[in-house]
């Protein structure tokens, strides 16, 4: 549904004649709706751009929203949804904001049944652009998440040294074949960086260990075997334990550790460090 | 068959996150079951081969998991369903150590150890269909 240009051209003078109270009043509306969380300022300088962006295209219903004549505008309601994931708002109230200028229009024109036409072409220009917002959040926040795992896969494998030629790696989550690719090469790395022959694999947060993960620990452990390095797997739960010997794997002549401090004392131990408690007092 | 009591779920099996899901999926239902510990990591463990053959051997399919119960008590039964190549030897495939690919070749005779009823219907060229399931003790 378009309006033909003579309406649509009277609506444009009209929302222009307004555009201060309207702009106010929008403002306000959607303050309201974030309670406070947004300044009025920053709203402000955000819906002048809109508002500007916005007037050319009164006349379009909004089906066109892919269009080259909505560039500006998209790339402007794009920036507004990025900033308004990376601030934590919803994406209700998001596309909230869109949608709170319909309502300032409808009381703006509801006196002139002549414009009413035009009026209702226009909600449907600021539902597809309020949709827009939508995906526009959407799409944002897929890309934080994608990130995210991404500084993930680094975070969860940290090779730490816990003593001289001991080091350890504590795993958590889901151990796949990128993520023990990840932890192989910086065992390895560190390896020989600290000059280590001793290395704790720790798989106390692995939630479980099947024969795919077992064999990404083996191969492992088999690696820094060739650089020279002992490894010790160790945090080996009760659970896991049972499942480990069900499943039928072996681990062979790696050592294995119920806890880390167990590890650690076998670690050293094999360094000739001998842990001796001193009388207090 | 024992009668359902609680509803079915199934999860597409196309990738290497799917068989994390799947684990996931499961463990919920052990939970809710209130298999023991143990037994909560077995038939997850058991899952996770079962869906990782899915997905390697199978060419990808679907896991069904449901809570069931035979009146006296109460477990979960996953099945794993492919239209891959069917398994054509299946003494040599429920054998320790034997992998047609480069596992361990533990998947699948480890999984039937972990869990309380194991159910293997192959057909060479039509497809695998793999049912556990496991009791509350």
């Amino acid at each position: 549904m378009t309006a033909d240009a003579g309406d649509a051209q009277r609506l444009t003078e009209v929302l222009r004649a307004n555009a201060e109270s309207l702009i106010d009043k929008w403002v306000s509306a959607v303050a309201g709706l974030l309670r406070g969380r947004s300044t009025k300022t920053e709203l402000e300088r955000d819906f002048r751009e809109f508002f500007t962006a916005l007037l050319p295209l009164v006349g379009s219903d909004g089906r066109d929203v892919g269009g080259p004549r909505f560039t500006e505008i998209r790339s402007l309601l794009e920036e507004y949804s990025r900033s308004r994931v990376r601030a934590g708002f919803t994406p209700t109230e998001t596309a909230s904001s869109v949608f709170s200028l319909k309502r300032e229009v409808f009381e703006l024109t509801q006196d002139d049944p002549s414009l009413h036409r035009e009026v209702l072409v226009f909600s449907g220009l600021l539902d597809s652009l309020g949709l827009l917002t939508f995906e526009s959040y959407a799409r944002v926040r897929e890309e934080i998440i994608r990130e995210q795992a991404e500084q993930l896969l680094e975070l969860t494998t940290p090779v730490v040294k816990i003593w001289e030629g001991v080091l350890a790696v504590p795993l958590v989550g889901t151990l796949d074949s990128a993520r023990t690719q990840v932890v192989m090469e910086k065992l390895l790395e560190s390896l020989v960086e600290t000059g280590s022959e001793h290395a704790i694999i720790d798989i106390t947060g692995v939630s479980a260990v099947d024969t795919q993960v077992a064999q990404h620990l083996l191969k492992t452990v088999v690696a820094a075997r060739l650089m020279g390095a002992e490894c010790i797997v160790s945090g080996i739960r009760p659970q896991i334990a049972q499942t480990i010997v069900a499943l039928g794997i072996e681990f062979g002549d790696i050592v294995t550790k119920a806890s880390l401090a167990d590890a650690l004392r076998h670690a050293l131990r094999r360094e000739g460090v001998d842990v001796v408690r001193r009388e207090v007092g | 068959m024992p009668p359902r009591s609680g509803g079915p779920e199934e999860l597409r099996i196309s990738g290497d996150d799917d068989v994390v899901r799947v684990r996931q999926l499961v463990r919920t239902y052990a939970q809710q079951t209130k298999l023991s510990l143990v037994d909560q990591t077995k038939l997850v463990t058991a899952a996770s081969e079962l869906a990782r053959n899915t997905l390697i051997y199978g060419g990808g399919g679907f896991a069904r998991v449901e809570e069931i119960s035979d009146g006296r008590r109460s477990g979960v039964r996953a099945s794993f369903h492919d239209e891959g190549p069917g398994i054509p030897d299946l003494t040599l495939a429920l054998a320790d150590g034997w992998s047609s690919g480069s596992g361990l070749g533990l998947g699948l005779s480890g999984a039937r150890r972990l869990v309380d009823e194991f159910d293997l219907d192959t057909e060479v060229g039509r497809g695998t269909v793999v049912t556990v399931v496991k009791w509350k003790r």
